[in-house]
């Protein structure tokens, strides 16, 4: 038995595939602004020398590192209005969400660049009379924001693709828009490649260019 | 020449009185006192573990001493980074105490031009034009001019030190501490590093030098002080020290570099 294809009947709802695409962009960017902020502040509480800083980054990062995102959705949408009284917009929830978790990465990624410039570097920056924070931002970071940029894109790329998951809470991005579309016109072969061909044009580009900025910067190596 | 030349002549740029240094229960300085004279050339040698990489390293509060004092210009150097009444800050300090490291620590980011011009830029606010004529002076007088739109990476270990060395003098410093300069260096860039060092001895420049090379000790320093298990064991001329040494271990010591 061979399959007839029809993307036709699919493509019809193309305004809900974009308007689908759009919002998981949205949701993103968002998460990851706010995410890179959450990121930096944590990384700072990280590597400050304040042990009680520490010890609620550090606890804040494993719980979210620890627990699916899955699971961390449903909690704040279902569980973290009952606790605190009242309810919670989806849009929100999604947001905190995924704000939260990928800043809970990004912190690592930004300490762990840090950490890894050799002690040397803040030495000659401090021995040309550099205060810490000249030094910090004008060797340290420098150096450590090249190293961090892989690994930094491709939690990115991870961040995209996890949007999906809000679709669980009714959030309507791509996945859930693909799934809608399914429902109208029962060719979910056809719905949810289309879904994964939108996805894939999103990142290709994305990941492309990251190698291409990757190869730029090796240029004083 | 009136008396007040004569006490400024004689009056020390860098001080350090009773100078101690604990790691814990190690007693790494156990009090050394070191008073460098304007011009002087001071050699520092002894066995690894003598403590003299930690003494050089605290002149310029690279390491902050645990006991002891600092004196810059006559003036104690404070633990704050800025001037604070009387104390001079650590950063002022750094600002006319150059420091070259055993491993370079060029900024990779930048290029030589870059790594020389860093200082004069960022911390004295000197005009971009001006840091950059200096730095391209310095780079021609340590033999590099040519290399300053290169990145470290692309360097051979003794052209990096001659870029270290020229980012140390672009602060115009007082005093220049020498950490075991040619050390990482394969034996025969050796030589490069150290005549860049004899011309600013010769120029007047008054230095700090941690050394293992004994027979540019005995010809450039003006002092050599034998550092040996936290204290200054032995101090004099070259001649004293390094040619006819009395202490044992000191002759132990000088006897396997002659080897």
């Amino acid at each position: 038995m061979t399959y007839s294809w029809d993307f036709h009947s699919v493509w019809q709802y193309y305004d809900l595939f974009l308007w689908g695409l759009w919002i998981s962009v949205v949701y993103t960017f968002g998460s990851i602004f706010f995410g890179i902020v959450i990121g930096l502040v944590t990384c700072a509480a990280r590597l400050s020398s304040w042990k009680l800083l520490n010890v609620i980054a550090r606890i804040y990062q494993e719980i979210f590192r620890c627990t699916p995102l899955l699971v961390q959705l449903l909690w704040f949408y279902y569980a973290f209005p009952l606790l605190v009284g009242g309810s919670m917009d989806n849009r929100v929830a999604a947001l905190l969400t995924l704000a939260l978790y990928v800043g809970a990465f990004y912190a690592e990624i930004f300490r762990g660049g840090i950490v890894s410039i050799d002690r040397g570097q803040h030495e000659a920056a401090s021995a040309i009379g550099m205060s810490p924070g000249q030094s910090m931002r004008r060797i340290i970071l420098p150096q450590a924001l090249k190293r961090v940029l892989p690994s930094f894109i491709n939690q990115s790329v991870i961040q995209f693709k996890n949007t999906s998951l809000v679709s669980v809470i009714s959030v309507a991005d791509l996945a859930y828009m693909a799934a809608v579309v399914n429902g109208q016109t029962y060719r979910p072969l056809e719905s949810y490649t289309l879904m994964a061909g939108l996805y894939i044009a999103m990142l290709l580009p994305l990941t492309q260019a990251a190698d291409w900025i990757e190869r730029r910067l090796r240029v004083s190596d | 020449m009136n008396m007040t030349t004569n006490s400024t002549a004689a009056a020390p740029v860098i001080e350090a009185i009773g100078l101690q240094k604990n790691y814990g229960p190690l007693e790494v300085l156990k009090g050394l006192d070191l008073s460098l004279e304007r011009g002087e050339v001071v050699a520092l040698i002894g066995p690894s573990g003598s403590g003299k990489s930690t003494f050089i390293r605290c002149l310029n509060m690279m390491e902050i001493p645990t006991g002891g004092t600092i004196r810059f210009r006559q003036k104690r150097v404070g633990d704050r980074f800025r001037d604070k009444g009387e104390d001079i800050g650590i950063g002022t300090l750094r600002r006319h105490v150059g420091m070259v490291f055993q491993h370079f620590n060029l900024f990779p980011h930048k290029t030589v031009l870059e790594n020389v011009t860093e200082g004069p830029i960022v911390v004295c606010k000197r005009p971009k034009a001006e840091a950059r004529e200096l730095a391209m002076d310095l780079l021609a007088q340590v033999g590099l001019g040519d290399k300053h739109a290169a990145y470290p990476a692309h360097l051979s270990g003794g052209q990096k030190q001659r870029v270290a060395i020229a980012r140390a003098l672009a602060m115009e410093p007082e005093v220049l501490l020498l950490d075991e300069v040619t050390s990482a260096l394969d034996p025969e860039l050796v030589g490069e590093v150290l005549a860049v060092i004899r011309g600013l001895a010769d120029k007047g420049m008054t230095m700090a030098i941690v050394t293992h090379e004994m027979a540019f000790a005995a010809d450039v320093a003006s002092r050599v002080l034998f550092l040996d298990q936290g204290v200054i064991a032995e101090s004099g001329s070259a001649e004293d020290v390094i040619l006819n040494p009395q202490n044992p271990r000191l002759q132990g010591f000088v006897a396997r570099f002659r080897g």
